[in-house]
């Protein structure tokens, strides 16, 4: 997957942060205040930087509308609203389709379930990718070695291919597990990513001394591992979310989602079989895929943002 | 070179056993009996429904242990044997498969590897070039977070009913028959376009994306910042950040396989396009296992297939890996 490479090209952008020199402000000139909370200081970058908020304000328009537009919606999104085929109108603002439903009704419930899918499956992907990654790369050893070949395996494994055959045979009832299934299947990059990260993290002195102390493994990684590649892990979380998103997207085009319930890929799914490109029909199926590049596009435009507000190497022009 | 294929070709097998077993296991381990669930699902008639458990039963074997079924199906996999198709009942689901497979490749292979030329090219022209990054970049994010079904019924919607340039069913016109005739390939063509460019278009975002932060990352090194500061000419400074560049981004393009693949299947359904993508979509409407199995299969050998070539041009490319400096891909 596309996004899969640029995971690799952020790790090393967030490496390189760790190790940088005082921050610059945009104009070149050092910081005066060298006292500048942690905290605060990210967030005054990340507010400068226009991709990162162009990003932000784009996902949060669509998760306000996700959360407001079904109170604003007159009929359920399955219901029979009325006339057959309408373009957009003051009444139905995005029209009908053809079996009379209101494109604007399905279209905000849609999005709730993308944002479903794209937190739950991104998440569960990051849980197991983070905790994979970690185990591997702080063991090493056989544990390590096992892992990684597990690892390898389903990266390799189309994911759609795998998730076709399961979603055929267990008939998915609800988002909750159709995310569950994109969850299990979409972590092998990440796994790699956080461990080749653990890596080059636990040769430190800082590790070594946290060692020594006696501390546990686990307390190591949680509080001195983790928190020196919190920005990668935080971008990790972005990716696959969006990549969840297109996954659940392709799945329900194919009919292999909840068919109780309406998403962005499903409405692409019924406006292909009404053969609503042939009629016409554009207000059917465009705003089930702008949907889709405004959230996952969003996602990708603050990712890139916050590499630049965590690696002021990036920052220049 | 020669241990760093080998571990890579452990890793291939290692994944078709597993991949296999996976194939095996689903219908089996699935919550709920198989059989009764497969015909619940197709509402079939009650005389039917008799006909078709028995064929079941048969055909997954599932009236010998476990372990013994397992390896039927090894043995029947060797010998090119994956079941009957129902929804074209009797044959079999290699014939339909290789009947598809010519269509998906001449999908595939092009738009693989001209976006991954393509948008490597354009990523590297636009990292640090002011006006060219800020067309590049939006465009990118844009074609990079499209849904390829979409961009295919966008395109399926502009060219083909609104000014009807292009056809928008089948790989090539149905008053033809498929044969080496200049007419049939000019069909064929035609035909191929529009799903070739619904793939080709969403990659190329990928790649000029990845290549442009790869460059500007490169060209942050330390080595691009000495042969600066010694009077290279920026041209030569760029060309030797692309090389390396180009490493991480075909280390990608093996990741990127199972998505292209992914795209592949649903463009082509949109498009009636006759490869495996719209095969699957015949098997998911027809609940027909043998044949979903199949596909996954066929899928999982060439993705493993192609990522061992992308190995071997690895080692080709990168010198580091041939003298075991470092594990690379």
């Amino acid at each position: 997957m596309p996004v899969s490479e640029r995971g690799d090209v952020v790790g090393a952008g967030a490496q390189s942060a760790a190790q940088a020199s005082p921050p610059v402000t945009a104009t070149g000139t050092p910081l005066a205040t060298p006292a500048v909370a942690h905290r605060s200081e990210f967030l005054y970058f990340a507010f400068r930087n226009w991709k990162f908020v162009f990003g932000l304000v784009v996902i949060t328009s669509m998760l306000v509308l996700a959360l407001v537009g079904p109170l604003l919606a007159d009929h359920k999104p399955l219901e029979f609203a009325g006339p057959t085929d309408q373009p957009p109108s003051a009444e139905y603002w995005f029209g009908t389709t053809s079996f009379g439903q209101d494109v604007f009704a399905q279209f905000v419930y849609g999005l709730r379930a993308a944002f479903l899918v794209g937190a739950l499956g991104g998440g569960i992907a990051w849980l197991l990718g983070a905790g994979i990654g970690f185990t591997a790369g702080y063991r090493g050893g056989w544990v390590d070695d096992v892992l990684n070949m597990l690892t390898n395996v389903v990266l390799v494994i189309p994911t759609l291919a795998i998730l076709i055959i399961v979603a055929a045979y267990l008939n998915v009832h609800s988002y909750a597990t159709e995310a569950i299934l994109i969850g299990l299947t979409s972590w092998p990059w990440a796994a790699r990513a956080v461990r080749a990260q653990t890596f080059s993290l636990k040769t430190r002195e800082f590790v070594d001394i946290a060692r020594l102390s006696g501390r546990r493994t686990r307390q190591i990684i949680a509080t001195e591992i983790a928190p020196n590649m919190s920005s990668y892990l935080l971008m990790m979380f972005i990716l696959l979310f969006g990549g969840a998103i297109l996954i659940g997207a392709s799945l329900d085009f194919l009919g292999l989602g909840p068919a109780t319930s309406v998403s962005l890929g499903l409405m692409m799914h019924n406006a292909y079989l009404a053969t609503a490109m042939l009629l016409g029909f554009w207000w059917w199926f465009v705003p089930p895929g702008v949907g889709i590049i405004a959230i996952v596009g969003g996602l990708y435009v603050m990712n890139v943002g916050l590499d630049e507000v965590f690696n002021p190497k990036l920052r220049e022009l | 070179m020669t241990r760093y294929l080998l571990r890579k070709i452990v890793i291939y097998l290692v994944t078709f056993f597993v991949a296999v077993t996976i194939d095996w296991a689903i219908p089996r381990f699935m919550p709920g009996d198989p059989v009764e669930g497969l015909l619940a699902r197709m509402q079939a008639q009650p005389e039917a429904a008799a006909h078709l458990s028995g064929y079941y039963t048969q055909a997954f074997g599932f009236d010998v242990p476990l372990w013994q079924q397992y390896l039927n199906f090894w043995a029947a996999l060797f010998h090119g044997d994956l079941g009957l198709s129902i929804a074209n009942f009797p044959t079999p689901v290699t014939e339909l498969i290789w009947g598809a497979l010519p269509y998906t490749l001449a999908l595939l292979v092009p738009a693989i590897l001209l976006s991954f030329w393509a948008g490597n090219k354009v990523g590297a022209l636009a990292a640090r070039r002011k006006v060219l990054d800020n067309t590049v970049l939006p465009v990118g994010y844009v074609l990079t977070a499209t849904p390829q079904m979409w961009l295919a019924i966008i395109l399926a919607w502009l060219f083909a009913s609104t000014y009807a340039f292009f056809p928008v069913t089948g790989a090539y016109s149905l008053a033809l028959q498929p044969e080496w005739s200049l007419e049939f390939t000019r069909s064929f063509l035609h035909h191929w376009i529009l799903p070739f460019l619904a793939l080709f278009l969403v990659a190329f975002g990928g790649w000029a994306i990845g290549m442009r932060n790869m460059i500007i990352y490169e060209l942050e090194a330390d080595y691009s910042n000495y042969l600066a500061s010694l009077g290279a000419p920026t041209k030569l400074v760029r060309k030797y950040a692309y090389r390396n560049a180009l490493l991480p981004q075909i280390t990608g393009l093996a990741l990127a396989l199972g998505a292209v693949v992914a795209g592949a299947i649903v463009v082509e359904i949109v498009f009636a396009y006759p490869g495996l993508g719209t095969l699957t979509l015949n098997a998911i409407e027809n609940r027909d296992y043998f044949l979903m199995q199949g596909i996954f299969l066929f899928l999982i050998v060439g993705v493993l297939i192609a990522n061992f070539v992308i190995d071997v041009a690895y080692v080709i490319i990168d010198p580091r890996t041939r003298i075991g400096m470092q594990g690379g891909a």
